[in-house]
C-alpha cells in the first residue's frame, strides 16, 4: 500500500497518517479514532477500521485476531434528525 | 513499571493528566499517572466538551475564567503539536422563563463584577449570533463571546504529553487493583502490572471514583449517572455558539469539524455505572432540538454514545484530603463539569498536596462541607 493511499474516506486520512500515528506509540484503534476522526464518518468505520487494525496487527507483531476494533455505536445507518421526529410523534401522537 | 514513586494518580482523564502535569511543573520529581485504558477513554472524552464562564457562584465564575484563561494559552504552555480546536464562539443561554430571566439578570451582574464580559440579549440580538433560532416562547438570551469548546481528546492528550515531557509516567492499560493502607496511612498501589510503593495517592476516577475509594476505605458522597449524547454528519460551518438551555434541558454545538454535537439530562437516570445508548434519548433530543433550531432537521444523526456525570450533593467538585486516610486526596464529584475546570483541578491538588499557599478559592470544596452542611449551591447546572 503507498504512502497516499486513502484509508478512511469519511475523514480524508491516508496510510502515511495513520502509521505516523502507529510511530507515536499508539498502540489501539480506538486510540487513533479519537485523535484522527478515524471511522467517525457516514461509514461508521466499515472501510477503515479492518484496515487499521491490520496495520496495527504488523507493527504490534500481534496476530489480528487480537487486535480490538472500535465500538459499534448506533445507528446502524446515517438517519435525518427529522425523520426520527416525525417517526415519534407517529408513534405517540406527538404526546410524551 | 516504577517501584516507587511521589504520587499515584489514579485516571488518566483531564483531571489525572492535569494535576500529574502541574505537580511535576512545581517540582514534584516521580509522578504517575495510572489509567484501565487509554487516555480520555471515560467521561472526559464522552463530554460535550463545552466551556463557559456563565455561572451563578463567584466561586465557579473564578475556576471557569481560570480555566479558560489556561486552556487559551494550552497549545503553546503544553507544547502540544495538534490542534486542540478551542473554538469562543460564545455561549448562547436560551431563557424561556420569569424566573430564569431573574436568575440570569443576577448571574450576569455577578460574572461582570468578576471581569467576565456576558450581557443580555434581546431576541433581535440573539438572531444576530443565531439566524435560524427559533425565538417562539424565548424571552432572551445570555452571551459571552468567550465561552466555547474544545476537541477533549487533544485537550486530554496535550495535558498527558507535557507531563510525559517532564518526567511523568503513564500505564495505560493498566488497572487498579488494591490500595494498600497501614495504620491510617497511604503505603502503595495495587495495580495487575505491578505494586508501586507510595505515600500520596490521588482519586481522580471520575465516574468510578467511589470504587476507587471503597479500596482505600473510603465512602464518598458521590454516585454516577448516565448522561447521552449524538453528533451528525459534518456541514458548513453554520452555528457559532454552543446553545444551551436549562429550561429546556438542551446544549447543542457545531464542532470546527463541522458535526452538530448535542445533549441533554435523561429522566429518570438509574444510579449506576451503565454507558449504553437508548431510543428515548433520541426521540426526546430530536423533539427539542428541531423545535429550537429547526434546520437541524435535515442533518443525518451518525453516531450516539454516553458517559458518566459523577453527582455530588451540591453539584460542586470534592477537592480535598481525606482525614481517614493520610495521603489519599479527591478529585471527584463534578457533577458534569470536570471537563472545563481541568486546569482549575491541575492547579489546586496541587496546591493542596503540595501545600502552596491557594490561588483559586478552593477550601470550600473539601469534603467535610457535607457533614457540616456547608454546601455550595449552584443555580445554574444542567
Amino acid at each position: 500500500m503507498s504512502g497516499d493511499s486513502i484509508v478512511c474516506r469519511c475523514s480524508d486520512l491516508d496510510i502515511n497518517e495513520i502509521r505516523g500515528y502507529i510511530d507515536q506509540g499508539y498502540t489501539t484503534v480506538e486510540e487513533i479514532k479519537r485523535l484522527a476522526r478515524l471511522g467517525m464518518g457516514p461509514c461508521q468505520g466499515r472501510n477503515c477500521i479492518p484496515i487499521v487494525m491490520r496495520e496495527l496487527s504488523i507493527a504490534t507483531g500481534k496476530p489480528i485476531s487480537e487486535i480490538a476494533a472500535a465500538v459499534s455505536r448506533p445507528p446502524a445507518k446515517a438517519i435525518k434528525l427529522g425523520e426520527i421526529v416525525r417517526a415519534f410523534e407517529e408513534e405517540t401522537g406527538g404526546a410524551k | 513499571m516504577v517501584k516507587t514513586a511521589d504520587a499515584v494518580i489514579i485516571g488518566g482523564g483531564i483531571s489525572g493528566a492535569a494535576i500529574a502535569y502541574e505537580l511535576l511543573k512545581r517540582g514534584m520529581k516521580d509522578v504517575v499517572v495510572i489509567e484501565k485504558d487509554y487516555i480520555a477513554a471515560g467521561a472526559t472524552g464522552r463530554c460535550g466538551a463545552g466551556i463557559r464562564q456563565q455561572w451563578g457562584t463567584e466561586m465557579n465564575c473564578i475556576f471557569s475564567k481560570y480555566s479558560c484563561e489556561a486552556f487559551e494559552r494550552a497549545e503553546e504552555e503544553l507544547q502540544y503539536e495538534g490542534d486542540i480546536e478551542f473554538h469562543q464562539g460564545g455561549y448562547l443561554m436560551l431563557i424561556s422563563t420569569e424566573s430564569e430571566m431573574e436568575q440570569m439578570k443576577k448571574n450576569v451582574k455577578l460574572q461582570n463584577s468578576l471581569g467576565i464580559e456576558s450581557k443580555l440579549l434581546n431576541l433581535e440580538e440573539s438572531k444576530e449570533i443565531v439566524p435560524f433560532l427559533n425565538t417562539e416562547g424565548l424571552l432572551g438570551c445570555a452571551f459571552h463571546q468567550k465561552d466555547g469548546h474544545l476537541n477533549p481528546f487533544h485537550t486530554n492528550q496535550a495535558y498527558a504529553n507535557a507531563a510525559k515531557r517532564l518526567g511523568g509516567h503513564i500505564y495505560l492499560y493498566t488497572t487498579v487493583t488494591g490500595i494498600d493502607v497501614e495504620n491510617g496511612k497511604i503505603k502503595g498501589v495495587q495495580t495487575d502490572k505491578g505494586y508501586i510503593s507510595t505515600k500520596i495517592v490521588v482519586n481522580a476516577a471520575g465516574g468510578y471514583s467511589m470504587q476507587i475509594a471503597d479500596m482505600a476505605g473510603v465512602k464518598l458522597p458521590l454516585y454516577s449517572e448516565r448522561h447521552q449524547i449524538l453528533v451528525t454528519e459534518p456541514v458548513e460551518p453554520i452555528l457559532e455558539p454552543m446553545v444551551m438551555s436549562f429550561s429546556l434541558n438542551l446544549y447543542c454545538q457545531q464542532v470546527p469539524h463541522g458535526s452538530f454535537i448535542m445533549g441533554q439530562t435523561g429522566k429518570n437516570e438509574p444510579q449506576d455505572l451503565r454507558i449504553t445508548s437508548s431510543w428515548d434519548f433520541l426521540d426526546d433530543m430530536t423533539s427539542t432540538i428541531t423545535k429550537v433550531l429547526p434546520p437541524l432537521k435535515n442533518l443525518r444523526l451518525l453516531r450516539q454514545w454516553a458517559g458518566l456525570y459523577n453527582m455530588s450533593p451540591d453539584k460542586q467538585p470534592i477537592y480535598s484530603a481525606v482525614k481517614e486516610v493520610e495521603g489519599f486526596y479527591v478529585a471527584a464529584g463534578y457533577s458534569g463539569h470536570g471537563f472545563m475546570f481541568g486546569p482549575a483541578t491541575g492547579t489546586v491538588m496541587a496546591e493542596l498536596i503540595l501545600g502552596l499557599e491557594p490561588t483559586l478559592p478552593w477550601k470550600q470544596l473539601n469534603i467535610e462541607r457535607f457533614e457540616k452542611g456547608e454546601l455550595i449551591i449552584e443555580p445554574s447546572v444542567v
